[in-house]
Parts: C-alpha cells; structure tokens; sequence
C-alpha cells in the first residue's frame, strides 16, 4: 500500500459501479510537454511519428475545413486553411527534422520548441491581428503533439487502468474504450455531458466534475471510483478497500435480483403495460436487448460511426453497422436517430459556432447535406430488410423540416425500387421533439409523422435557457421544473389526440423519481441506458397506474421543482421501499 | 545574389492570402529566398516564417535572392508585390 494520506473528492456520478484500480493521468487541452533525450537509434521511429501525426492532422483539418466551410462561412474557415498551409512548410519540418536528428531530442518536444519560437513572436506583436495568429500557431502545434503522443497513448495504454482526465470528448470516449478502460474520472463535465452518457451506455463506471482530480492522482496511483456516489479516493487504506468491496457485493446481489425479472413485462400491478427500451451508441451494445429485457432499441445514436471514421462513413459501411445492429436485437425494433453532430457533439474539434446549441445541428446539417443524407437514409432503408427499423429525426422545429425530410426519404425509397433493393415499404418515420417550438405544435407534428419521441435534454435546455454544460448555470437545469412537466404533458395530449405514440429518450426516461409522474402523464415508451432498465421495469412492476395518474395530477399543482421532487421521492419510497435511491 | 528593396502595397499588407501567394511562387524556384525586415530575418519559402511578419500596407522590405534562377525568382516575386498581390 502507500504511507500517503487518503483523498477524498466528490463529483458528480456519471455511470454506476465500483472500481480500485490504477489510474491512468491523460494530460488533456494543452498537452504538456516535457524536455525528453532519445537514443540515436530511435531517430527513424521518431521521425516516422513525427510524419504520421503530421499526416492525421492534415487529414482532420482538411475534414473540419470541409465542414467549416459549408456552414459558418468561407472567412472562418481561412483560419483552418492557414493551419493546414503550416502542416505543409517544408522549410519548418525540414528544420524540425534535422533538430530531432542532431539534438536527439523527441518528436513532441521539438515539434514544441520550434513552433513556440514562432508564436513567441507573433505574440510579442502589437498587431492584434498577429497575436490572432498566434492563436492558429498554437492551435496546429498542439494537434501535432496531441497526434504524436495519442500514437504513443495507444501502445503504452494496454494494462486495464482507470482513466483520468480533465475532460474527455466523445471521441477520446471512444478511443479508450478500444482498450480496457475500468473506470473514467473527469475534472470537468456534467451528468448530460456526452462523455457521460457514452461512459453509461459502455457499462464503464465514471465520475465527472471533480474539478482537480488531475492535480490529486498520478498515473500509477491506486484510487477507488464510486459511480453510484460520485465520490473518488485516491491512496485508499486497507480499511476503505475492504468496504468498498463489500458495497460493491451488496450492489451486485441488487443486480442479480433485477436479472431475475428480465423476460417480464414492464406491467403495472392495475395491468398498464408500457413499452421500456434501450438507448445505445455503438453496435456491440446491441445485445443489451436481450439481456436487460427491453422492448428493443428506442434510440440508436448514428454519430458513433461518423466519430470514429475521419470522412463521413460510406453507404456501405453504414449499411453493414445497421444491419449488425438490426440483427442483433430482433425480433425487437430499432429506432434509429438520423446525424445528430453539431451542438456538443460535433465532430472531433470541428469548427466552433458562436453559438453552437443555437446553430447547425441535427435535421439541419441533414438537410444541408443531401449527399450524406441520402446514403444514412437508403443505409437505414436497406437494413430495414432485416428487421424492423423506424427513422426518427432530431432537432426537428417545424412542420417544413420534416415535409422535406420525408421528400429526402421518399427519394432514397425510389432509387432503391428502381435498383431493385428491397426494404420495409411502410417504415416509420418520427420526430424528435427538442425544441421548444415543436413542443407547441406537436399535434402538427404528431399528423405528419408516425411517432413523437422527447429529447428531454435538449428540451429542458432550450425550455429554460440553461446550458447544462456551464457549471454558473447548471444547478437550473430542472427537470421538475412545472414549466418542463406542463410542456410533457402537453405534447402527449397533443399526440394522443391523433392516435400517435409518445417515446421519450433523454435521461428522465430512467430516472426513478421521474418514473410515476410519467407513467402518470401517459408516456407510451420510455427509452433510456441499457443499465438501469431493470430497475425501472421492477418499479413500473411494483406500483399502480391508477395511482401514478393521481400522482401526476396533484404534481401539475405545484409550483416548485423541489416540492415536486420530494414528492415523488416520499410517494415512490412508500411504493417501493427495497429501493435504495442514492 | 540578388537584393531588392519592396514596399507593401495591399491594404491587408502581408495576412494570410497574400503570404500563401508568397511562399507558392517562391517555391517554385530554386533559389533561396529570404526576407528582412527591421533586422529581422525570414525564411520567404516558409508560411510561419512569412506569418510572422508583421507587413503591414506601407512598410519595406528588404528582398534577397541568392542560387541559379536568382533573376527568374526575382522578377516574378517583385511583380507579385508590385501588383499588391492581386488584390489592391
């Protein structure tokens, strides 16, 4: 063990689980570079590194320039364009090179101190043009380095670590979850924070928002990360190893439990049965169906495929993810969600909007691309042939988007009959609603589609003007906000009306204390983590619909988020008293 | 070796378009090619180099050329300033 002291740190708990392992620091926004000699043997390795990471980032570049480039405007995207003219001065690498050479010194750190003398001057410059400049400089510089070391990060990363960061995007989400991640542990981030939705639908245990846990631990260090708590601790003593064994036992035997009414339906006592299904992001969580006993896939995030290859995926490859995914989990169904990038979840850092949540994302990236989505719709269409697929599209705000959305399908439709490809020819075709102004007119909405699925996040965030991602405004992020609970009411109505299903997807889906007051308002579908399906359908199981309308009812009385959470807290305790809510 | 002296014609002076021109056609010959400007040297084949200098419409730089197609580079990179890079 250590003779430190034990750490405790508190953040916000991201994806359940215990786990004691080593961790593993990732120095994350601006790498850190550290003066380091190599061997003159490791020249040619170096120098191919070197090459590489010069390679990939072009290749970033030349996809976030492309993307810049159709949307915010010709004169933002100089700035990527002269990022890439730098990757290309054969003068710089040539001096780059020989230093390697000559100093014995490794790639990042020259790569390092040679761009720096650059920007060192640029910065000097009264000119504030130039010290914008300076800026670019600094940006490329550190895209090659971070190129160099994740080649590096790779290789060294294979002993099964906990990884810590100060901030984790999707696609470093991705990235170590090719190798054997045992738990995450963020500075930053929130519990919507997309790295923590991919930690949840990876069954990876992770804390986020502990602020200076990068300060605390060093790679190497034993630390124990409490998913269900949020707590982390860092040199633990013996006697906090032999606790935090035991509760993860207790946690495991609650788990084996759920398992145990896996194949039932999700039934009220009073006989209401509604449909529970899972949310995933990569095919392999596909199983999930079948093993938490879900209704199928109520969500099926695309922009996994689209993350991890470095130009938009082809047909073809879509196609065979699809299809994997169909097969995987039929006989149930698969909605699947259309591009959704923009926002929080573009692109690997693609180009910044001023204001990105306000900006070009979902539907509206599709419907600018006809190219891209033409191949995502005849992809899903095709996959379609092998099980029940239905087409849901995000960030729908009004009526026009969807009729030229259905156009777009229509036409993907005739190109596969006249190719002679087969497909569902009654496949659904819903919206998202997410946007607040859907959410007035979702009966509109409801009439021109087949389903309505409610992106809770989103909504709420736009509903309340909060960015759930800034910590100065997080705490009013209210999902019991009455104006949140009104709206969800609303748009279900509104559905019924016209004989249409509502699903909801975002987090509240499977949020216990959420669970009666939903039930209550009518909610058809609840999609959410494969994790804690089992938990929601066990609740669902122990209480009545009857009850939850009554619930419900007195809820859209009161005025307060905090009344309406202790409420529903008491009232699903009494229901269900083996629930340890934590 | 050649030396010539040119001033900066282009409003923008030497931004990010006008040094791309710059460092294009200067690569397209064999000869080196550097720029000085207040005792400060830069290489005019390298777009940081050019990057950082901070030309603004107005000032003066020191030009110099030295190899085989010393003149050819010359003429051509002198034009290009002479014409304000295309874009006065």
């Amino acid at each position: 063990m250590t003779d430190k002291n034990e750490i405790v740190l508190h953040g916000i708990p991201a994806s359940p689980g215990i786990v004691i392992g080593k961790a593993y620091v990732v120095a994350k926004q601006a790498p850190r570079v550290e003066e380091k000699a190599i061997a003159e043997t490791e020249v040619p390795q170096e120098l191919k590194r070197l090459q590489h990471a010069v390679d990939r980032s072009e290749r970033e570049l030349q996809k976030i320039l492309q993307l810049t480039e159709q949307k915010v405007g010709s004169q933002k995207a100089k700035i990527f364009e002269a990022q890439i003219m730098i990757l290309a001065d054969t003068f710089l690498f040539d001096s780059i090179r020989k230093r390697i050479t000559k100093d014995l010194r490794s790639a990042e750190y020259v790569v390092h101190r040679e761009i720096s003398k650059y920007q060192q001057v640029m910065m000097n410059s009264s000119d504030e043009y130039m010290r914008e400049r300076a800026h670019d400089v600094e940006d490329v510089k550190n895209r090659i380095i971070r190129n160099i070391q994740q080649d590096k990060l790779i290789s060294r990363f294979d002993a099964s670590s906990i990884v810590v960061s100060e901030i984790l995007t999707p696609a470093d989400t991705i990235l170590f979850s090719r190798n054997e991640v045992l738990a995450y542990a963020t500075d930053m981030g929130g519990i919507t924070s997309h790295a923590a939705l991919l930690s949840r639908s990876l069954n990876i245990p992770s804390v986020v928002g502990l602020k200076e846990i990068t300060k605390h631990v060093q790679s190497g260090n034993i630390i124990i990360v409490d998913g269900y708590t949020g707590s982390v601790i860092i040199h633990p003593t013996e006697e906090t190893i032999t606790r935090c064994n035991e509760r993860k036992a207790e946690h495991l035997q609650f788990d084996t439990r759920l398992k145990e009414i896996r194949e039932l339906t999700a039934q009220t006592m009073d006989g209401k049965i509604v449909q529970l299904c899972c949310n995933i992001e990569f095919s392999e969580e596909a199983l999930n169906v079948h093993a938490q006993g879900s209704n199928g896939i109520g969500l099926y995030r695309t922009e996994g495929l689209f993350m991890r290859t470095e130009n938009y995926p082809s047909e073809e490859e879509q196609f065979i993810e699809y299809k994997t995914v169909v097969e995987k989990a039929r006989p149930h169904k698969v909605v699947m969600r259309t591009l959704d990038i923009g926002g929080d979840k573009v692109v690997s850092n693609a180009s910044s909007e001023e204001n990105p949540f306000l900006g070009w994302r979902g539907i509206r990236v599709s419907l600018d691309m006809p190219e891209v989505f033409q191949s995502q719709l005849r992809a899903m269409l095709r996959a379609s042939a092998f099980g029940e697929v239905w087409i849901m599209l995000p960030m729908i705000s009004g009526i026009k988007e969807i009729r030229k959305a259905k156009e777009c399908l229509e036409h993907a439709k005739n190109s596969l009959r006249n190719e002679g490809i087969v497909f569902d020819e009654n496949i659904r075709i819903g919206a998202m609603i997410e946007v607040p102004s859907a959410a007035v007119i979702a009966g509109e909405i409801a009439e021109e589609t087949d389903f309505l699925s409610i992106g809770t996040n989103d909504l709420i965030q736009y509903l309340l003007a909060v960015d759930r991602g800034n910590e100065n405004v997080s705490s009013l992020y209210q999902e019991f906000h009455p104006a949140v609970i009104k709206t969800i009411r609303s748009i279900i109505i509104e559905a019924h009306r016209v004989g249409k299903t509502v699903s909801m997807c975002g987090e509240m889906a499977g949020d216990p204390i959420a669970l009666l007051l939903l039930l209550g308002l009518g909610l058809d579908e609840f999609s959410m983590t494969p994790y804690i399906l089992p938990e929601i359908k066990k609740i669902i199981r122990s209480i009545s619909y009857h009850e939850a309308e009554e619930i419900a009812n007195r809820i859209l009385e009161m005025k307060t988020e905090d009344d309406i959470k202790d409420f529903l807290r008491v009232n699903l305790h009494t229901m269900v008293p083996e629930l340890l809510l934590e | 070796m050649i030396e010539k002296e040119v001033t900066i014609k282009n409003r923008a002076g030497l931004h990010t378009r006008p040094a791309a021109a710059l460092v294009k056609l200067a690569a397209q010959f064999q000869s080196e090619f550097f720029i000085y400007k207040e005792g400060f040297e830069i290489n005019g084949k390298s777009i940081i180099g050019v990057m950082t200098l901070a030309a603004e419409q107005g000032s003066t730089l020191m030009l110099k050329f030295d190899g085989t197609d010393e003149d050819q580079a010359a003429h051509a990179i002198v034009g290009l300033f002479e014409r304000g890079f295309d874009e006065v």
